[in-house]
């Protein structure tokens, strides 16, 4: 008997009781729903968290951290000089395997305003033009700052899209677009001119939620706005991005932190250094050259640690396994019990059939045909399951898009999906073994005697 | 050398400790073409008799030889295979599987046998034909007499040429003028030079073979030979196979 026919029987005793093999299905097919679901779910967040990671500035940015010193340098302490541009102007000149060193001096506590409206940027910090390179920053509108504006720590500042929606409108609500060059705007109550904007950052599927959105312009709003999805709209690490403010590093310096930001006392401290290293292959003796040029303008004293986004990207990359594992695991849960499902029907099949495989076994059929008969029931049975779990899934999917910020929105894998069929034919197949060897064995007379 | 020799053939069952001897010490041979009845009265043994025969059981003790086959030593595939190709089974319940149509139900042992669908096809119609239900193929059991089902039955056990076919009360579940027309099938498959092997414990029945042999509690009472006699009506002498009676 070959395969073939053997698989149209099956499909013909699947049919035969299409509401029980239904129920069996069941199992399966949530279990590979679930599977190719959590899946996309996790592509989805994978997706959104290495969209973040390259709008923080990629995968060859180095943060230099202020640290605690070591405690064998506790008693230094009181001397540690922090981050300063001393520091800045050390790496540049004396470690050549760093590419970029951008500065940054934030400004605590910032209120924007013009006239009625205000805002808070995410970030209002003096900065090099380092720091377009350094951030991925792209400028839309507009120009940097220059060499002049930095030695005359001139009121001027480039913003993001988010600071322009919230002083002056969003294209979304005005219709047309407002680039403010040349505006003026106050920073804690100085007189700002904006001379820069930067583009619009946001993720892929931002975006084409947003062009979707423009498309279905003309419609009218019926009721109150409404928001998909739990938390703020689209991948947290845009949004920042876009409510950026920088001016120059001098003029955040001089009109803000010389006129007394602690305690009315200066403070050069730079809240951040970035690095970005030539090349990535260099990064450990990079690192190793940054470090020996800050121990001496830091006179020994071990204030600072680098953090690369190497351990950003293991860090993300664990938190994919994790999920990963404990979703599987679900799905692989929830595929057990379909395989139990079905051994626990293909046994009562047999069980009805016990005269069918008597009369089979009279008229010559082998122990190993009864076996493959059985077992491609099964299989059968799990395939069907499987296939219908594929078309359930997009199904779950979409809820699950819905439930889910649109950053990190679900995206189905064709790995997925053959690893969920492929599963759950093993586990047809493994659920048949036992019930296909059961029946195989049936002593055709007691088969045929049995009422 | 006969078509089945069956030597010193028991057949014991422990049933709590005790001992049934459902055969007891079988001797017999059947010839081919022969048409042969086993009678005797329920429970002598007849069943479990046709079951070792027809290599659907095996025997505690004892030889048997089919077309020249030890059986003994035959593992399950080879009996399988020998149930296949040599032997036909006419059961009492018919036993047709339900979900199957006439035309698969005959075809059933030339799957086993792996013959190609349209081989099947044509022989399990051809089959049909032999026993008058050509025009019932595409019916299901549940839709045919109990008469049409057992012919259903004799076409399965006729279908893959079998060198023997064995009936166990072919008759018993029919009505009595059912049951005649049945019997006249079987004779007439007999002139075609058919080996039949009838169990039966309706001496009637048995009357319509020209050799009989009778149990009695497993253990063979008498052997009836009508040929031996000259009183055989039956032309199974000359095996005129295919030659209307
Ligand atoms: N599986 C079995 N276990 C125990 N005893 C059996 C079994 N099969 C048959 N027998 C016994 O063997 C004897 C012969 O049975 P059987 O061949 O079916 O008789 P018949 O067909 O002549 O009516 C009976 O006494 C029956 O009870
Ligand atoms: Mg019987």
């Amino acid at each position: 008997m070959n395969l073939f026919n053997t698989i149209a029987v099956g499909m013909k005793e699947v049919w035969a009781h299409k509401f029980r093999s239904l129920l069996t299905m069941l199992g399966i097919i949530l279990g590979v729903a679930s599977l190719v679901g959590m899946s996309a779910l996790i592509k989805g967040m994978e997706n959104g968290m290495k969209e973040a990671m390259i709008a923080m500035g990629g995968a060859d940015k180095v943060l230099l951290e202020q640290q605690e010193v070591p405690s064998w340098q506790e008693h230094l302490a009181p001397q540690a000089p922090g981050r300063t541009m001393a520091d800045v102007i050390a790496l540049r000149h004396s470690a050549p395997l760093l590419r970029l060193v951008s500065p940054e001096m934030a400004v605590n506590d910032v209120i924007l305003s013009r006239g009625e409206k205000r805002t808070w940027p995410s970030e209002c910090v003096g900065v090099w033009p380092a720091v377009l390179e350094m951030n991925l920053h792209t400028l839309a509108h507009g120009r940097f700052f220059t060499d002049l504006d930095e030695e005359q720590a001139n009121p001027v500042c480039v913003i993001g899209t988010g600071i322009r929606d919230d002083l002056f409108g969003s294209p979304e609500d005005l219709g047309r677009e407002i680039i403010p060059i040349g505006e003026t705007i106050l920073i804690n109550s100085q007189p700002f001119t904006i001379v820069g904007m930067f583009e619009r950052y946001e993720g892929e599927e931002d975006r084409r939620q947003r062009e979707l959105a423009a498309q279905r312009k003309n419609e009218p709003q019926v009721g109150p706005q409404r928001q998909r999805g739990w938390g703020r709209r689209g991948n947290w690490a845009f949004w920042r991005k876009n409510q950026t403010v920088y001016m120059p590093l001098n003029t955040a310096w001089i009109r803000f932190r010389a006129a007394g930001d602690r305690d009315g006392i200066p403070d050069p401290r730079l809240t951040d250094i970035d690095l970005k290293v030539a090349k990535l292959e260099l990064l450990e003796p990079a690192l190793q050259q940054a470090r020996n040029v800050l121990m001496l303008t830091h006179r020994g004293i071990e204030d600072f640690g680098f953090r690369t986004q190497e351990n950003q990207l293991d860090n993300i990359n664990q938190q994919i396994r994790n999920a990963r594992l404990s979703g599987g695991l679900i799905a692989g849960i929830s595929l057990l019990v379909g395989g139990i499902g079905i051994m626990n029907i293909m046994l009562a099949s047999i069980n009805e059939r016990i005269r069918e495989i008597g009369i089979c076994k009279a008229v010559g059929a082998t122990g190993p045909a009864i076996f493959t008969q059985i077992l491609v029931e099964s299989a059968v049975i799990a395939l069907v399951g499987a296939a219908m779990g594929v078309v359930a899934s997009y199904g779950f999917v979409q809820v699950l898009a819905q439930m889910s910020p649109s950053a990190n929105a679900p995206v189905i894998t064709p790995l997925a999906l053959v690893v969920g069929v492929a599963f759950s034919l093993v586990v047809g197949v493994v659920a048949g073994l036992f019930p296909a060897f059961k029946a195989a064995r049936l002593n055709p007379i007691q088969a045929l005697r049995y009422e | 050398m006969a078509l089945v020799e069956v030597r010193n053939v028991s057949k014991i069952y422990h049933l709590g400790g005790e001992e049934i001897r459902a055969l007891d010490n079988v001797s017999l041979d059947i010839e081919a073409g022969e048409f042969i009845s086993i009678i005797g009265p329920s429970g002598s043994g007849k069943s479990t008799l046709m079951h070792i025969l027809g290599c659907l059981d095996t025997p505690t003790k004892g030889t048997i030889s089919l077309d020249g086959v030890m059986i003994q030593g035959a593992s399950p595939r080879q009996l399988a295979a020998i149930r296949n190709q040599k032997i036909g089974f006419v059961f009492q319940f018919f036993n047709l599987l339900p979900k199957l149509n006439v035309v698969q139900n005959v075809e059933l042992p030339m799957i086993y046998a792996g013959c190609s669908a349209r081989e099947r096809r044509e022989r399990a119609l051809e089959a049909l034909e032999a026993v008058g239900l050509a025009n019932r193929s595409k019916h299901r059991p549940s839709q045919l007499s109990g008469g049409q089902q057992q012919r259903v039955a004799i076409a399965r056990a006729l279908v893959n040429r079998p060198r023997i076919v064995f009936a166990d009360e072919p008759t018993g579940n029919l009505d009595s003028h059912t049951g005649e027309a049945i019997l006249a099938l079987f004779r007439q498959l007999s002139t075609q030079g058919r080996t039949i092997v009838l169990v039966t414990h309706d001496p009637e029945i048995a009357a319509v073979t020209p050799r009989r042999i009778e149990i009695r509690d497993g253990k063979i009472a008498a052997k009836v030979d009508l040929t031996l006699a000259g009183l055989d009506r039956s032309p199974r002498s000359g095996p005129a196979a295919g030659a209307a009676p």
